[in-house]
């Protein structure tokens, strides 16, 4: 079988050759939203004047033969919980309603110098918490090939708007597999990169010590591309590890030789669909036509990943949002008793359901009395679940497991049960915990005919192994190609 | 299994949050935290008597930088979304009463 092209590496080479213009893309692009998107939701805020001008100036230097970014005249959707110096950043919740950041996150300083065209601003569960995009304060986002099914979340806006084929590319960001599971379920490829690979200044913190933005893309080659512009050392997050960011579109198409990949014993659990475990168990035999062999791993605390996650999330939540004190930006109650009581009074409006559970979860674990018995504890098994790992990789290069337990599930189904929803997470989450880095790369339907995601895990900072890997089973298939009608 | 919180316990926890909560959200929420902290409290089972609580997952130390001045944001843009500015400061409501 002859590899499935790439789209993101035809887009390129057609902009480059001049048989397309950025701002023919940019207006199709937009064509698309004002198609799809009024039944989809992805979008918060689209700016169409703002791209197309932006699209304009590329198409001008590219005349001028200038030199030009990697991501010249190519549309990037941004999660709306990364700053962009001038655009609405609500992170979906009336909290910011009306902020508008005076300053450019990291990334999106690196975007604009690779020349991507910033098109809009894309829908999430309020300040990133939430596997669904229902807790968002102004509406939710639905699944482009069913919409009556979740997105996934958080960056349901962005998985969505890149399965609707709206633009090629988008940021998200995940802190608990916000990026890989909404991925999965809209059928498109999305990273979550190694703790520390990339800036999270300008990103609004949820848990600082698990967020980490990443890409999606309609194919690998473009999470690549993407990823590529947006790693690397800057000195105003201290966490950014100052580390060469490797040529990972460059590398893609080499396959890997002697590949060994995990499986994990404590993956095959109550609760996995069995279409999903179905297609992994499929890709895991692309995979062994390919060369690879399959080795079977254990991950001993797996099964304490969600536990462990929703304590030091919550706490670090409890810590990261009290700034919003109606001071400095925000939402101010119009009614109040005194210092005190406008803090309280302003929280309360603005804040909606799952924030307020979060914080009060972290408030209490972080509070005199309970610190040791619940944030240390799960900080002592947060590092457990990192020693598995650790010890997996010894004996494998990747890890293969499903990315979500189901595919899509229907809007309104679990939002009444926080912890059901918690529980979708519990193939992403490690990830965060340990630091590493995972992707989702479409590997099947159910029998719905809804997507199937593939997660691969690996060692900190193996992006390039993951995308190598991801790009192997990509060609030998013919998944990427579909997109919903 | 951990001693349930009382809808007490969970008003206390949203006063040290800094949350207003309306009796309805003490009713929902109280037993959704009940739920979760029943299922945190399966973290108990395992064995971490000498295990250091890990913190950070690149665990870094000391990252120092030179210490050099670089601009900050001007002052107007400090203060674009304030909710209540007087153009050269935020504005909050006086925290001491002065009779």
């Amino acid at each position: 079988m002859s590899p499935a092209p790439s789209v993101t590496s035809q887009l390129v080479s057609q902009l480059e050759s001049g048989e397309l213009t950025s701002l023919a893309l940019t207006q199709k692009c937009l064509d698309q939203i004002a198609a799809r998107d009024s039944q989809v939701g992805a979008f918060l805020h689209v700016d169409s004047e703002d791209a197309l001008s932006q699209a304009a100036r590329i198409d001008q230097l590219r005349a001028e033969k200038r030199p030009l970014g990697p991501l010249a005249g190519i549309p990037v959707a941004i999660k709306d919980v990364i700053c962009q110096q001038g655009q609405p950043a609500t992170c979906a919740s009336r909290m910011l309603q009306n902020f508008i950041p005076p300053y450019d996150a990291h990334v999106i300083t690196r975007l604009r110098e690779a020349g991507a065209v910033l098109l809009g601003r894309t829908n999430m569960d309020e300040f990133a918490m939430g596997s669904s995009c229902e807790n968002s304060a102004f509406k939710p986002t639905h699944n482009p090939w069913n919409l009556d099914r979740s997105p996934g979340g958080s960056s349901g806006g962005s998985a969505a708007a890149v399965s609707a084929e709206m633009l090629p590319l988008a940021l998200g960001s995940d802190t608990g597999g916000s990026i890989r599971q909404p991925a999965s379920f809209c059928g498109v490829v999305g990273m979550k990169p190694t703790y520390g690979r990339v800036s999270r200044y300008g990103l609004v913190a949820y848990a600082s010590s698990l967020d980490q933005i990443g890409p999606f893309a309609q194919d690998v080659y473009g999470a690549a591309l993407l990823l590529e512009a947006i790693a690397g050392h800057d000195s105003r997050d201290s966490t950014c590890v100052p580390r060469d960011v490797p040529r990972y579109a460059e590398s893609l198409d080499r396959p890997l030789e002697g590949l060994r990949i995990g499986l994990v014993r404590e993956h095959f659990v109550e609760g996995l669909n069995g279409d999903v475990e179905a297609a992994l168990r499929e890709a895991v035999e692309v995979y062994r036509s390919l060369g690879a062999t399959i080795v079977d791993v254990s991950l001993p605390h797996q099964k304490y990943c969600v536990a462990a996650y929703y304590l030091v999330a919550s706490c670090e939540a409890s810590s990261n949002l009290a700034r919003y004190d109606g001071v400095h930006y925000g939402h101010r109650a119009a009614k109040f008793d005194g210092m005190i009581d406008m803090y309280a009074t302003t929280r309360g409006e603005g804040f909606g359901d799952e924030v307020k559970r979060r914080i009060m979860l972290g408030t209490f674990a972080l509070s005199s009395g309970y610190y040791e018995a619940y944030y240390l504890k799960a900080l002592r098994v947060r590092r457990l679940i990192r020693n598995d790992f650790d010890k997996a990789f010894e004996h494998c290069d990747v890890i293969a497991s499903p990315a979500s337990p189901t595919t899509a599930f229907p809007l309104g189904a679990l939002n009444k049960d926080p912890l059901a929803m918690y529980l979708m997470d519990i193939y992403t989450i490690s990830a965060n915990l340990a630091g590493l880095p995972g992707l989702s790369i479409p590997c099947g339907f159910d029998s719905s005919n809804l997507p199937i995601g593939l997660q691969l895990l690996g060692p900190p900072f193996e992006e390039e192994r993951l995308l190598r890997a991801a790009r192997m089973y990509e060609r030998s298939t013919n998944w990427p190609r579909r997109a919903p009608r | 299994m951990p001693e349930p919180l009382t809808e007490q316990q969970v008003l206390r926890v949203a006063a040290l949050a800094r949350l207003k909560l309306t009796p309805q959200e003490i009713r929902t929420f109280a037993p959704q935290l009940n739920q979760v902290l029943d299922y945190v409290a399966q973290l108990n089972e395992v064995d971490s008597e000498n295990v250091e609580p890990m913190v950070h997952a690149i665990e870094l130390s000391n990252v120092l930088r030179s210490d050099q001045t670089a601009p900050s944001l001007p002052r107007e843009a400090a203060l674009q979304n304030a909710p209540q500015s007087d153009g050269r400061y935020f504005l909050a409501p006086p925290i001491l009463d002065v009779g």
